[in-house]
């Protein structure tokens, strides 16, 4: 096809006019029957209606400039709740005085991302230690830390997208060691107790809904600590999302873990390297390269989990935006709240998800 | 260098080396790590809940409830009918498997012989509905109220949990399996408007989406008095959506039996019309058949017994619509919630099942004359639906545990009624687990009977 495609415009008389070529694709890709030329008309018109709503509601009757007035009597879109809330939806109730530092652990995780595009930088176990580092160091700037002098934030005023990204990136980085833990505990031939114990846990969890979770580690969680221990609520809600997503994470390790070949332990067995040295030498690393994809949707499916801490009282997105339609000024405002999150939350997971079948092209590119 | 003397600390360095040793020793470490763990929250836990002065135990689900459900559905209670019913359903499938394990005995399947057939509809269907018909007045139910006990609250919710859930999996399925196939569609823009859905509803939090429905949408729906009618059979406002409902007459058993057994009637059609192909290649007619009993069956039964079902319409009295089918706010925006979302993960689920069979094999039923028609239905479908079926469940399972998310707007499902238990009566850890429990027999048992499914298209496989 393609040969005589180009045969055919290296004799003819130079290409065909643009306009051909467009209504030769929509033929094949359009009109190709009667039946499909309907379908395509009715889809057209579908797609004019949503768009003369959306351009209607959020533009042409929309209400702007700043004041909340202004909304009561538009029928559309309130682009001064925008405005006016975008700090709470970003940092919460986080103290405004002090904004400087979300920012800087901004700054600080994009200067340590940037030397990441480098091949050899990545490949380097330093710069996964750097990751670490910076998350700790993250961690003190938001909390802030008495013995440097920098004043403490209390949990209770963290929310809107960094506390969603908080929970989400702390969740994925516990629950990823526990996982390979796990994962290692069931793929165990010699030790059964090891196994059924490591089984339970990972069916337990992933039976239950995490809500479940989240309402055991709100309620029942501070019973388990001696009496006299306030359990932060933030970091009750953080365990028992690293609890649940660490039973996920294993099921996406021992993906890999099965997918590694017997051959490959046999071979490390008969060089004499031990247990461990085996897993951590030679089926980890490539269980573990397998596994990144899928990794990278379980930590989409985390974020958008993390959405539930609001129905135990965080002040995450959906949390912050509660409290914000219970302001009078804003009463009656929840539409634009929602579609807000919702595209916060879109942007993030789908960019992310992008980046993951783009990665899994590659890595199927390099096994063939 | 002297060979090591055979007799002390030689035999605990041995130990030591040994693998399968060595392996007992790490584990009964790790259990006395996790006893010991699992004690000490225990002890901290019971003088905690001392402290509280909380009575520990299950005895609480037998005080009263004392608050309202908007929610509500009939309790069956375990007794009389109900428990004969249950009884027989247990021996018919208990018997049918023991017959089953017989004839693999013998080298054989049920489905060798009709007359076996035969035993199992009669034990499975047979035996079940006449238990129905004689003991079916004594089955009791509980309408709940406020009097009723906390247990009677959560197996109300329990019941809603299973209802949006069921309803949820089969509407699902049915925009997923449309969703997915207009994604491969050859018309372009079908194509991409399926795969814009599916791109921009994967990856909004479900919580987001119910929220936006349930108050940016419902909670704008205009007043009982305006309400949006479609032809007048659905009514849709902020009380929620009415629709009609069936009313069954004097006749409705006589209806529905009637289509019980035509059904029968067909299914030993079908198995008598393969086997006959089977055995000759002959093909007998089956479908127009079927189709033409069926319907000259009911309408029989319709003209002479009257019509079994009649439509009750929602009617606007004061200010509120009465009668009809009514579906609150709360469940209408589970319901449309849960479908949206599951839909398009069931699309994907359906694409990548497609697009599994290999194109030789569609070539290849093409090249034997197959139609395309019979191509779908008899080489691409059966391969599809193996690769498709195990994801399938786990969305199935995926929606009933999220159909959990109801109570962040108050539909009374078991979570939801656990958490008001739970502010109620004091008692922290027993709802909890007792939620938990729920759902773990629940997605057990589907995946038990998922590995049985597997295990039995590997055979078919072989």
């Amino acid at each position: 096809m393609k040969s005589e495609a180009a045969v055919e415009h290296g004799a003819g008389a130079g290409k065909p006019p643009m306009w051909s070529i467009a209504l030769g694709w929509m033929r094949r890709n359009l009109f190709n029957s009667w039946l499909n030329s309907l379908i395509t008309l009715a889809a057209l018109w579908m797609i004019y209606e949503v768009a003369v709503f959306l351009v209607g509601w959020a533009l042409v009757n929309a209400a702007y400039g700043f004041d909340p007035e202004s909304c009561r009597a538009a029928e559309g879109l309130c682009w001064p709740f925008f405005a006016d809330t975008w700090k709470l939806f970003m940092v919460g109730r986080y103290p405004f005085e002090l904004r400087y530092r979300p920012l800087l652990v901004v700054l600080l995780i994009a200067g340590v991302a940037v030397p990441g595009i480098f091949r050899a930088v990545r490949q380097s176990i330093w710069y996964y230690a750097v990751w670490v580092a910076a998350g700790v160091v993250a961690l003190f700037i938001i909390r802030g830390a008495d013995f440097l002098n920098i004043s403490l934030v209390n949990t209770g005023l963290w929310g809107g997208l960094m506390l969603t990204m908080i929970l989400s990136v702390a969740g994925i980085g516990f629950s990823f060691p526990i996982g390979v833990v796990l994962a290692l505990g069931r793929r165990s031939q010699s030790m059964p107790i090891v196994r059924a114990l490591c089984v339970g846990y990972i069916e337990l969890i992933r039976g239950v809904p995490l809500i479940t979770i989240l309402f055991m580690a709100s309620n029942m969680l501070p019973l388990f600590f001696p009496p006299g221990f306030d359990l932060d609520k933030v970091l009750a809600a953080q365990i028992g999302i690293i609890l649940f997503s660490a039973a996920y994470m294993a099921e996406v390790v021992r993906g890999g873990l099965q997918a590694i070949p017997r051959g490959q332990i046999e071979a490390a067995e008969a060089v004499g390297l031990n247990y461990w040295q085996t897993m951590a030498f030679i089926v980890l690393p490539q269980a573990l390269r397998i596994v990144i994809p899928p990794l990278v949707s379980t930590f989409i499916a985390l974020l958008k989990d993390t959405s539930l801490v609001a129905i135990i009282g965080l002040y995450d997105l959906l949390g912050i935006h509660a409290q914000i339609i219970a302001n009078p000024i804003w009463l009656g405002q929840g539409v634009e709240g929602y579609v807000f999150i919702g595209l916060i939350y879109w942007i993030i997971c789908f960019s992310i998800s992008r980046y993951a079948s783009k990665l899994e092209k590659r890595f199927q590119a390099a096994q063939h | 260098m002297t060979p090591p003397r055979r007799d002390q600390p030689q035999s605990l360095i041995a130990l030591w080396r040994n693998p399968v040793a060595r392996a007992w020793i790490y584990q009964i470490a790790i259990l006395l790590a996790v006893g010991l763990g699992a004690h000490t929250l225990f002890q901290n836990t019971r003088r905690n809940l001392e402290e509280k002065d909380t009575v520990s135990g299950f005895a609480y689900l037998a005080n009263e409830a004392s608050f309202g459900i908007g929610e509500i559905l009939p309790v069956p209670v375990l007794e009389g009918g109900l428990i004969h019913l249950l009884i027989a359903i247990v021996a018919g499938l208990f018997l049918v498997f023991l017959l089953s394990r017989w004839q693999k005995r013998r080298g054989s399947t049920i489905g060798a012989d009709t007359r076996l057939v035969i035993v199992v509809f009669i034990l499975l269907f047979g035996v079940p509905l006449a238990v129905l018909f004689y003991s079916g007045d004594t089955i009791r139910a509980i309408h709940y109220t406020e009097a009723n006990s906390y247990g009677v609250a959560l197996m109300v919710g329990l019941l809603n949990t299973f209802k949006v859930s069921l309803i949820g999996c089969v509407l699902a399925t049915l925009l997923g399996l449309f969703l997915g196939i207009s994604r491969l569609s050859s018309n372009w823009l079908v194509a991409k408007l399926s795969e814009t859905y599916i791109e921009i509803v994967r990856n909004i939090p479900l919580l987001v989406q119910l929220f936006f429905v349930y108050i940016a949408v419902l909670r704008t729906l205009p007043q009982p008095e305006n309400s949006l009618r479609f032809f007048d059979v659905a009514i849709l406002n902020n009380r929620g959506l009415y629709l009609p409902s069936p009313i069954p007459q004097d006749f409705a058993n006589l209806f529905m039996l009637s289509i019980a057994a035509t059904l029968t009637g067909i299914y030993f059609w079908r198995r008598h019309v393969k086997q006959r192909q089977d055995r000759t290649g002959e093909q007998l007619p089956f479908f127009l058949p079927s189709v033409a009993a069926l319907v000259a069956v009911s309408g029989l039964v319709w003209l002479i017994f009257g019509t079994p079902f009649q439509l009750e319409y929602a009617e606007l009295r004061g200010f509120n619509f009465v009668g009809g089918l009514e579906l609150s706010p709360e469940f209408t925006a589970m319901l449309i919630s849960l479908t949206l979302y599951t839909a398009a993960f069931i699309a994907e689920i359906v694409r990548s099942g497609i697009q599994a069979v290999s194109k030789g094999q569609r070539e290849a039923a093409q090249s034997l004359g197959l139609r395309g028609g019979q191509t779908l239905r008899l080489i691409v479908l059966p391969q599809a639906m193996r690769v498709m079926i195990p994801p399938l469940t786990s969305q199935f399972l995926n929606l009933t545990k999220n159909s959990s998310l109801g109570t962040a707007i108050g539909f009374a499902e078991v979570v939801n009624i656990s958490g008001t238990i739970i502010n109620q009566s004091g008692q922290a850890i027993e709802p909890i687990a007792l939620t938990m429990v729920i759902y773990l027999t629940f997605s057990l048992s589907i995946s038990m009977l998922m590995n049985w499914y597997n295990a039995k298209m590997r055979l078919v496989e072989r």
